[in-house]
């Protein structure tokens, strides 16, 4: 998917490295995690990935081909939702379908489905601005899988929630791709809610960010059968979740100690 | 400590406000320093102001020359609204145009609507033209400047969803860029019913055979006090109405949006 892409920012006339040389391959139908401190790129990669932004060089592709704008086959959850104010819940679902050239009829039953499944049944109504931040994230995440996108990118999708609404959400996303599994790239920084949530975990270096390790978790969870417990913190207590979790921020610190020590 | 008022005593003080207002103009009137020629009592143009509701002066009541006064701002406002609110959303997506009109328009809006008055009265003369252009000239410039800052600042998050859900060109603009710079335009709409109201007298004292602006020149020159003062009452009634109008509108958007 990233093949050695390379992006650089000017500011006062000068490059700034953003990203270098970064690859990485996310298969289909699997949940990838990016994680690494702040300004590390990651959400440049998002954003790639999303075609909101370009590499200066190496080449971003999805399904074979190069990325050269944005599209509903590669629907974005923004971290400040960024759902629209002067739409209800129902018509801001709508919108993407709308798009697609979908009748009337089967919009109305496919967004009856995703209200449903996102325990949004009786606010189909309501105007976001009515809604809780965690109300308003399950919009903006069902806004996008309505729209049964090829690729789900989420850019720090429960960063700007409270803890025990994101711990909700982290656990109802776990479900949600459990029975519909998508390809997703899922940005964060939390090393918990990484390892909680994807197959594989890409770990990123900073500035200019580069990629440090991919984790494999998907292996683990598997032999160790993560997934017969229901809530996250049974999860955290396995032995093998804190052996990859004690891993990953290893990995985080190691980099760190080496970034302070350049002059 | 603004914000620490009660909304009651707010009310009373701005009772007080009025009232002292209105003892100390008394007081001043039944002094004898000034004229009762240049100043009549409250009551006195009270009493006028009732007068002109019930007798035709200079042709018509008072309330006609208020009609035709709000006939001349409504068109006046109307095209400004029609014309503004559009050239300053285009303005606001399409750089090139931003550059083709935004010299010329920087220039022409420093024009104060009473400086069209001349330029007006030479090519309407008394006619319907004159009052609108003026009214035009004052209510414009607020619809472009606030259309155009609501279309050039709509946040970029809303456009990037909207262009990852796969938006076309049209849908961007009527359900995303439009909307989203709603709330400035009722904000630059509201500024500029104001000044168009304010820029009709000033038409109406020089350009034309009606209206309240009318009705105090002639006041002037029968040397009217009060009438020119119940003319002055009509029009801060008026404005004060139109104003609380569109702020109850900008009110509903913003409570509809939650903000």
């Amino acid at each position: 998917m990233f093949d050695r892409v390379t992006r650089t920012f000017e500011r006062d006339g000068q490059p700034v490295p953003a990203l270098a040389e970064m690859s990485f391959t996310v298969r289909e139908r699997e949940f990838v995690a990016i994680v690494g401190p702040s300004g590390c790129g990651k959400t440049t990669c998002m954003r790639m990935a999303a075609g909101l932004e370009f590499p200066t060089s190496g080449s971003v592709t999805v399904g074979g081909r190069g990325v050269t704008g944005p599209g509903p086959e590669r629907a974005v959850v923004f971290q400040q939702f960024a759902l629209f104010p002067w739409k209800t819940v129902y018509e801001n679902i709508e919108f993407g379908l709308r798009g697609k050239g979908i009748a009337r009829g089967e919009r109305a039953e496919r967004i009856a489905r995703q209200l449903e499944l996102m325990g949004l049944r009786d606010y189909g109504s309501a105007y976001p601005h009515q809604l809780s931040g965690g109300m308003q994230q399950r919009v903006a995440i069902a806004r996008s899988y309505v729209l049964d996108p090829g690729v789900l990118l989420m850019d720090e999708p429960f960063g700007a929630l409270d803890a025990q609404t994101r711990v909700v959400m982290q656990e109802e996303l776990v479900k949600l791709s459990r029975v519909n599994p998508r390809t997703v790239l899922f940005i964060t920084h939390s090393v918990e809610e990484a390892v909680y949530l994807a197959d594989r975990v890409v770990v990123m270096s900073p500035r200019p960010g580069r990629m440090r390790e991919v984790v494999d978790v998907a292996t683990v969870r598997a032999a160790e059968d993560w997934d017969r417990h229901e809530r996250i913190e049974d999860v955290m207590d396995q032995q093998s979740f804190v052996r990859l979790r004690t891993r990953i921020w290893r990995l985080l610190r190691e980099q760190q100690a080496t970034a302070t020590e350049q002059p | 400590m603004h914000d620490r008022l009660s909304r009651r005593s707010f009310i009373a003080l701005s009772a007080l406000g009025l009232g002292g207002f209105f003892a100390l103009w008394a007081l001043l009137a039944a002094s004898a320093l000034v004229p009762k020629l240049f100043l009549p009592s409250p009551v006195a143009v009270a009493e006028r102001f009732a007068e002109l509701t019930q007798q035709p002066f200079v042709g018509y009541t008072l309330q006609q020359h208020l009609l035709s006064s709000f006939g001349r701002f409504g068109a006046g406002f109307a095209l400004a609204a029609l014309i503004g609110v559009p050239l300053g959303l285009a303005m606001g997506w399409f750089r090139w145009l931003d550059g083709v009109v935004s010299p010329l328009f920087d220039a022409l809006r420093f024009v104060a609507p009473i400086a069209w008055v001349p330029f007006a009265a030479l090519w309407f003369g008394t006619g319907i033209g004159g009052p609108i252009l003026i009214i035009f000239s004052g209510a414009f410039p607020p619809c472009v400047i606030n259309a155009y800052r609501g279309a050039k600042y709509v946040e970029p998050r809303f456009v990037e969803a909207a262009q990852t859900l796969g938006a076309s060109h049209w849908r961007m603009i009527t359900e995303v860029l439009l909307p989203a710079s709603v709330p400035s335009i009722v904000a630059g709409l509201r500024i500029s019913a104001g000044l168009g109201w304010q820029s009709l007298v000033g038409a109406e004292l020089i350009v034309a055979s009606s209206g309240v602006g009318y009705l105090m020149v002639k006041g002037q020159s029968n040397i009217s006090t009060a009438t020119v003062m119940s003319g002055m009452v009509a029009i801060g009634i008026v404005g004060f109405a139109i104003d609380l109008l569109l702020r109850s509108l900008e009110a509903r958007i913003h409570r509809k949006r939650g903000r």
